[in-house]
């Protein structure tokens, strides 16, 4: 587990230098709701598409994330370090995943705040704990999900564009549970509490789903057999 | 095979993406030995340096690096492996120190080591702390050599590890090749340039994937 940890301070530690997240993932995500709102130009058809929107945002700027994680393994072949140096896949695949969690729970902080300031949506009460509950377990499964992914395109050429093209249509039950799980956390009339704590209980089986099969499966998705 | 053997192949095949790498490579290294890889560029130096560390899989041939059967298990090589390959494997974004230190962390070397490394490596308080990526092609090379230092190897693989070093970096890289060598480790290293061959005590050419020649350096000291 230390492996694990020390990986994931070293992804950490190469984010705050290069302040890559605040610089240009979150001015992306929060464009993105502004746009959607521009779109959409009606305040009750905001408000009934705010949970849906923070997590369609949350998925195009998880790909800028993990594509950004990978680069830096690959730029300098700096994986065949993590290789030679004989660590489990799995701890590789874990540190990394804490790491991606760390950024993206970072950014859906921001997103639902600019839900709440943009969209004028409300959270109180109870809501509060299905909210904390479902921006937890979702953003886990997306930081899994994003990992597994990240090292099946790692080495691809136009891994830029193959990565959505793979993850997204994977990530669809997890955009639709934390979605539904957020609307009834916004207070939706048209979920209520027990149908959102449902679909919380669907996005903790995706996570553990894709937890073990990622670390299953990352030590064939990063040995090279060239 | 004997037991003081680091290194054996024999008729080793290593085929990428179809086309023969390594076409059956066959010699023994033994413990403590410090051997010069050469050959002209395309001819198997780097494929045999990921063979013997377990990154690339064995086609064909048998091959038995610090007793692991690289056939029934490569990875298991490993732990006891360090490779310096043609890039150095750092984190552009980290400091020098923070590479080094990153590897310490994987294989639970201390902060000590990491000192050690850096001053034998003659990393400095002001390079250590500089981002990897702002670093010239030699203080970026002895960090990665900072960071196989601390890996402790049974077996040093090093891919062309003079290259981009001054006169001064490369007399200090022979110096600590040979204390390695003296401590018990086996050295492997490739290079195409003569001199650099020039003291190592046995040269290995390889050519078209084959050993072209195996002979025990009579010219020059110890590196």
């Amino acid at each position: 587990m230390n492996v694990a940890l020390s990986i994931a301070r070293k992804d950490l530690q190469i984010e705050w230098r290069t302040r890559m997240l605040l610089a240009r993932v979150v001015p992306f995500a929060l464009l993105v709701m502004v746009l959607f709102a521009v779109a959409l130009d009606s305040e009750p058809l905001v408000l009934r598409a705010a949970a849906g929107l923070v997590w369609l945002a949350m998925l195009f700027s998880t790909m800028l994330v993990v594509q950004r994680a990978f680069d830096i393994e690959t730029a300098d072949a700096a994986i065949d370090t993590l290789l030679a140096c004989a660590v489990h896949p799995a701890r590789v695949f874990f540190g990394k995943a804490l790491a991606l969690f760390v950024q993206l729970f970072a950014l859906v902080v921001v997103l639902v705040t600019a839900a709440i300031v943009l969209y004028g949506v409300t959270v109180s009460g109870s809501r509060v704990v299905l909210l904390v509950t479902v921006v937890i377990s979702a953003t886990s499964g997306l930081a899994l999900v994003g990992t597994l992914y990240g090292a099946v395109v790692a080495n691809m050429n136009g891994r830029d564009s193959l990565l959505p093209l793979l993850a997204l249509p994977v990530l669809a039950p997890l955009l639709i549970g934390a979605s539904r799980a957020t609307e009834a956390a916004f207070g939706s009339q048209t979920i209520d509490m027990a149908n959102g704590w449902a679909w919380v209980g669907l996005l903790g089986v995706y996570g553990i789903v894709f937890g073990a099969a990622g670390s299953a499966a990352f030590s064939p998705l990063t040995e090279s057999d060239s | 095979m004997a037991s003081d053997t680091t290194i054996h192949l024999s008729n080793a095949v290593v085929a990428l993406g179809g086309f023969p790498a390594l076409a059956g490579v066959t010699f023994g290294v033994g413990r403590g030995e410090l051997v010069a890889l050469r050959g002209a560029n395309g001819t198997g130096k780097s494929t045999l340096l990921r063979l013997c560390a377990g990154l690339v899989p064995l086609t064909r041939g048998a091959a038995v690096v610090a007793g692991v059967d690289l056939l029934v298990n490569r990875v298991a090589v490993r732990p006891h492996v360090g490779l310096l390959g043609h890039r150095n494997g750092l984190y552009g974004d980290l400091t020098a120190k923070q590479n080094v230190q990153f590897v310490a962390d994987l294989v639970g070397a201390t902060a000590s080591d990491v000192s050690s490394a850096l001053e034998r490596l003659g990393i400095d308080q002001r390079v250590a702390s500089t981002q990897a990526s702002l670093l010239s092609a030699g203080q970026r090379r002895r960090t990665a050599l900072a960071a196989l230092v601390v890996r402790r190897a049974q077996l040093w693989l090093l891919d062309e590890p003079h290259a981009g070093l001054d006169a001064a970096a490369r007399r200090e890289l022979d110096v600590i090749l040979r204390d390695a060598t003296a401590s018990g480790a086996t050295v492997l290293y490739t290079t195409h340039e003569i001199d650099q061959v020039v003291g190592t005590p046995r040269t290995i050419t390889l050519d078209g994937g084959c050993v072209a020649s195996d002979v025990a350096s009579t010219i020059g000291s110890a590196p």
